[in-house]
């Protein structure tokens, strides 16, 4: 028997919306269970076993973050949250609650794949042991030995940079928020400190990018994280 | 190795701009060369001093100096910087004054102002320099001056005396007191007699005579004394003072305070300025107190002016003035020496003319009713009584508009008196068949108690002569002639005459005290009238018609506040002109109300500055800052003198001045509330148009792609529509977004979101927004790796960015070159965005950042022409600057600066490296 066709619960309260992120979700293959208010969701989440789902923040019925620290409570499914808002503080809220990414109306259906397929691998490898070994571009990052190559050549990184690279590939594909990775790398006393974050990546981006004004892996969400890519864009 | 955060301030800088501060606040220092007479050299060891001064490198300017045209003084003036005198034309006479204003905006760091004593001319904003030097001083200017003996207030009548020649520009003593440093420049008497010999001391043509009288070996010996022991008094002022200072001994002062009394006789000046020398010796607080009788009201207008302008000597000299209107002077004045904790007394000796043997002096009756007080008693001088007719006379006419009506108005009190004892005598005529004299005797008197307590003392008098003359005329035998055949009867004249002046000297007296006590009541009623009226006042409108309608009832005055526009200058506010205005053309000076408000001090008729004016101008300080100026115009000029009448004025500008406060913030609340209502409406209808347009558009975007994915395929002319669909609603999002920015933008409440970044990343996530647009273009970067951080909302400045990458991908062709580089230009970070494309219409370089203004062709490029005017707003609520250009090799460039601030990198460095080793 083949294995089972893997389930995304879509929450939105726009029929429009709902239909062609349906229709995008289907070609790939996915099972897609529609609710339209934020109540109707949580009880889908809790009786359908999703492997996904899609949320949208302005809903009706109730505040999306509420939704997500009511979910995380018992579930680790990724969410990808959709904003219409420009504010860089509702994504923020969404992603400290707990949400995996974000989309920005309005939003392609190629970039809304491109997001279900990196939540839906992450979710994959979760089980799985991280491996001693990772690759992205021509940067190889190995953990037994806690050294770093580029293009062949090894790469010395500071304790803080090694601390700030390792929580970037743990989370590959997801976008981390400044005080996610302070809270991780530099401890909860330096939440504030978000200056700190910034001048580190950038120190490891002109360690590990080709060209660090135009980073193809470690990629800049402005005014919320960063996110790295394994996989560069064309 | 820890570097020190760089957010810490700099000390040094810290340090720099305390002591400029301090700077603005100090108070000038005022150094006198003291002399005891002209020729002693003063304004040569001054400008000596100044010399060397300026050769410190300080800014020295010569204000006023008079070199009587002394070549070696003059000498002294060469090379130093002389401010131009200021020329007055008075009584077809012109005049050269000094220039106050020209020296205030100078501000130099010391300035030369020769001859403290002078009087200017009528018409300059003070009456005499010592005036000008206190506002020079306030301003923070040093100040050299020169002064007289002679000149000093407190020994005019001492020197007056010893030379027999009589100055009249006088300078308080508290000024003289009250400077930093006295030099005291002093030459025996022989060498300054030598030297007048010698031509070198000025004497003015006119005046030699009395010259060579004062310059007398024996007059200089006498100044010259004078003059030392007054700088010996004045060094032991400062030691007493430092101790004081340094010990407990501050309470001490108030308990030896001094109380002079001022009357109406001559010489009150004398004792005026006795008590104000010994309050200085003593160093201790002064009052002056004119206490008013029935009788003294009775004097003439002009003698009841010269008592109010010795009173406001008193208060030129220091003293805390009042007037007290009481019959009984001996007790009025101690009772207030006892109220205020005053325990000497000051008063002028009485002349000695004694009609009775048991009338006592004014001294000994002070004494008997407080024995605790000291006394002490002032002659008087001899040649005071012509000065006084001088002074009096030279004092201006005051207007006495109702005086002629008050004449009238005795006169028939007299004429009622003289009527109610013809009545009287004729109503009695037929009772004297029937009563006794004795009981006729008594109506008499009964008739001349009711006219005394109807029409006061003077009518009591008239008819308690004309009712002895009547009865004696019409009852006493033999009747029908003032002959009298009964001695005894001669007693009863005395009795009725001497019964008649008594009731009415009571009556009076009574009369007195209830008018004392209904004008005390008046002041409290207006007062709580005012004060009731103001407090209901929620609009300037109707504190200013408030204002101006009480001021008129209480004082009969005719009054305008001037309040400040935004810009701090004054506009008069008068209520609506219809009201009833007996003088409605008050005619301001704005200059001299703005300088009342912008100085807190008043200004104009009865004060020192502008006394020549009819108006007073009152400031109207409030607890946190001034709020106007109050101008009043009294028509009875002499009741804004009243001490009394002054500070009712001062407390109604008071309570005016905190009303005008209240409504001011009354006004900032309902402000405030309807900003942020307004605010909170703003916000929530963008973010509602933001969603509600936002929303049709996902679902365009989305539903024109999904077409690609349906089953079965579409053609390519299907797919190449529905890809032109989703194009335009992409198209139709980016201009929705312009719009709703540039709103919020426009709007001007955006907050910005304000962190250290490294710029190099938000260049990064510009260039990744604009990829899909410069697919077709080169883009070079150069940032240098060692850019401090720089504090931006990294938001906008990405917008800013990406805005005009998108201007370049519209306006140049494919294969063009964008660069995008940045650097440090002094403490600003400057970026910009170049391209080699055909460039900027010429002379459109500012033009494009208007809003709709798009470069000069009309190619078929999307936008609405708002990318660069949000890029505008979005910079200079940075702080910064954005410009556009044309470049030299061709093509467009536009650059952005932004302040650097002060970037937290050491720390980050240290940790890094810490956290290396």
């Amino acid at each position: 028997m083949a294995e089972p066709l893997p389930v995304a619960i879509l929450i939105e309260d726009e029929r429009q919306i709902r239909r062609f992120v349906r229709t995008a979700l289907e070609t790939e293959g996915w099972v897609v269970h529609e609710a339209e208010t934020m109540r109707q969701g949580l009880t889908d989440a809790g009786t359908r076993k999703p492997d996904l789902i899609i949320l949208d923040l302005g809903l009706p019925d109730g505040d999306g973050v509420e939704f997500l620290h009511d979910l995380r409570g018992w579930s680790k499914v990724p969410v990808i949250v959709l904003s219409a808002r420009v504010n860089e503080q509702d994504k923020i809220e969404a992603l400290d609650a707990g949400a995996d990414d974000y989309l920005t109306k309005p939003f392609g259906i190629g970039e809304l794949l491109a997001r279900v397929r990196a939540a839906s691998r992450r979710r994959m490898e979760a089980g799985a042991e991280v491996g001693s070994v990772f690759e992205f571009g021509d940067v190889k990052v190995d953990f037994s030995l806690r050294t770093a190559h580029k293009g062949g050549k090894p790469i010395h990184l500071t304790p803080i940079e090694y601390r700030l690279l390792s929580l970037l590939i743990a989370n590959a594909g997801k976008v981390l928020t400044h005080r996610q990775i302070l809270r991780e790398v530099w401890g909860p006393a330096h939440s504030e400190d978000g200056h700190y974050v910034r001048v580190y990546m950038g120190h490891l981006r002109h360690k590990l990018e080709d060209d660090p004004t135009q980073p193809k892996h470690i990629l800049t969400e402005t005014a919320v994280g960063y996110r790295l890519v394994q996989a560069a864009r064309s | 190795m820890p570097t020190s955060n760089n957010q810490r301030p700099d000390p040094d800088l810290l340090l720099a701009k305390v002591k400029q501060q301090e700077a603005q606040a100090r108070r000038g220092k005022l150094r006198i060369y003291f002399g005891s007479s002209a020729g002693v050299g003063k304004t040569y060891a001054m400008l000596v001093a100044a010399r060397k001064i300026e050769s410190e490198g300080r800014t020295v300017l010569v204000g006023v100096v008079e070199t009587h045209g002394r070549a070696e003084t003059a000498a002294l003036l060469e090379g130093l910087d002389i401010l131009p005198s200021k020329a007055v034309s008075h009584r077809g006479k012109t005049l050269t004054e000094f220039d106050l204003d020209a020296a205030l905006l100078r501000h130099p760091d010391l300035i030369l102002v020769d001859e403290l004593a002078h009087s200017n001319a009528p018409g300059m904003r003070h009456p005499k320099r010592w005036q000008d030097v206190d506002e020079l001083l306030a301003a923070g200017i040093d100040v050299f001056s020169t002064l007289n003996v002679q000149h000093l207030e407190s020994l005019n009548d001492v020197v007056g005396g010893i030379t027999n020649v009589r100055v009249w520009e006088t300078v308080p003593d508290k000024v003289f007191d009250a400077a930093d440093e006295v030099v005291l420049v002093d030459i025996p008497a022989d060498e300054l007699l030598a030297r007048l010999k010698a031509g070198k001391v000025y004497v003015a043509q006119q005046a030699e005579r009395a010259v060579n009288h004062f310059f007398r070996k024996g007059n200089l010996m006498a100044l010259r004394e004078l003059a030392l022991r007054r700088t010996a008094d004045r060094v032991e002022g400062d030691v007493q003072a430092y101790r004081v200072d340094q010990s407990i001994e501050s309470v001490w002062k108030t308990a030896t305070a001094l109380l002079t009394c001022i009357g109406p006789g001559a010489g009150a000046e004398r004792v005026v300025r006795a008590a104000a020398l010994l309050a200085s010796q003593l160093s201790t607080d002064w009052h002056a107190i004119y206490v008013e009788t029935p009788d003294l009201q009775r004097l003439s207008a002009a003698r009841r002016e010269k008592i109010l302008a010795t009173l406001n000597l008193a208060q030129q000299l220091g003293a805390t003035t009042a007037v007290i209107a009481n019959a009984q002077i001996a007790e009025s004045i101690i009772s207030y020496a006892r109220s205020h904790n005053l325990s000497k007394l000051v008063i002028g000796r009485d002349p000695i003319r004694r009609l009775w043997p048991w009338q006592r002096s004014s001294g000994q009756r002070l004494a008997m009713l407080a024995p605790d007080i000291d006394l002490i008693e002032i002659g008087r001088a001899e040649g005071a009584a012509q000065k006084d007719s001088r002074e009096v006379a030279a004092a201006p006419p005051m207007p006495e508009a109702d005086s002629s009506d008050r004449r009238k108005a005795k006169g028939l009190r007299y004429l009622w008196a003289a009527l109610a004892c013809i009545g009287v005598t004729l109503a009695s005529f037929p009772l004297a068949a029937h009563f006794d004299r004795s009981n006729i005797v008594a109506v008499f008197i009964l008739t001349v108690v009711l006219v005394a307590v109807r029409f006061g003392r003077g009518p009591a008098a008239l008819a308690a002569i004309l009712s002895v003359g009547a009865f004696d005329f019409f009852f006493v035998p033999p009747r029908f002639s003032f002959a009298v055949s009964d001695v005894q009867y001669l007693l009863t004249f005395f009795i009725m005459l001497a019964v008649g002046l008594i009731t009415g000297q009571l009556t009076a007296g009574l009369r007195f005290q209830a008018r004392v006590a209904s004008h005390r009541e008046e002041r409290a009623g207006s007062l709580y009238e005012i004060a009731r009226d103001l407090s209901a006042a929620v609009q300037v409108e109707q504190v200013v018609k408030i204002s101006d309608e009480s001021i008129q009832r209480t004082f009969r005055a005719s009054a305008a506040l001037l309040l400040p526009d935004a810009s701090g200058r004054l506009v008069v506010r008068t209520p609506n002109l219809d009201v009833k205005h007996p003088d409605a053309g008050l005619a301001v000076e704005i200059g001299t109300a703005q300088w009342a408000f912008d100085r807190g001090q008043p200004a104009g008729f009865s004060t020192d500055t502008l006394p020549g004016s009819e108006v007073l101008y009152i400031p109207l300080r409030a607890p946190t800052k001034a709020r106007g100026v109050l101008a009043v115009k009294a028509h009875n000029r002499r009741l804004l003198r009243i001490p009394e009448q002054r500070q009712l004025l001062d407390t109604f500008a008071a309570l005016i001045a905190i009303a005008l406060e209240r409504v001011h913030y009354v006004a900032l609340a309902q402000d405030a509330l309807l900003k942020m209502e307004s605010e909170r409406l703003r916000n929530s209808l963008l973010a509602a148009l933001s969603h509600d347009l936002r929303t049709p558009l996902t679902a365009l975007v989305g539903l024109a792609e999904s077409l690609a994915l349906t089953a079965p395929k579409l053609s390519t002319v299907q797919l190449e529509t529905a890809e032109a669909i989703q194009e335009e609603a992409r198209r139709m999002s980016t201009l929705v977004s312009n719009l709703l920015d540039m709103a919020r933008i426009e709007s001007g409440e955006v907050t910005l979101n304000l962190q250290w970044q490294p710029l190099e990343e938000v260049v990064g996530a510009a260039l990744d927004a604009a990829r899909g647009m410069l697919q077709r273009h080169h883009v070079e970067v150069r940032i240098p790796r060692d850019l401090p951080l720089v504090k931006i909302d990294a938001v906008l400045i990405e917008r800013v960015l990406v805005n005009l990458l998108e201007n370049v991908s519209k306006y140049t062709p494919p294969g063009s070159t964008v660069t995008l580089s940045a650097g440090v230009i002094g403490d600003r970070l400057s970026v910009s965005v170049a391209d080699n494309g055909p460039g900027l219409p010429a002379g459109q370089e500012e033009a494009v950042f208007q809003k709709f203004t798009r470069g000069e062709r009309e190619p078929a490029t999307p936008g609405v022409g708002l990318g660069l005017s949000i890029c505008r707003a979005i910079i200079e609520s940075h702080q910064g600057k954005i410009v556009a250009a044309q470049r030299p090799g061709g093509g467009a460039i536009f650059t952005f600066t932004l302040p650097i601030g002060n970037p937290p990198v050491p720390a980050i460095e240290a940790e890094a490296q810490a956290a290396d080793g």
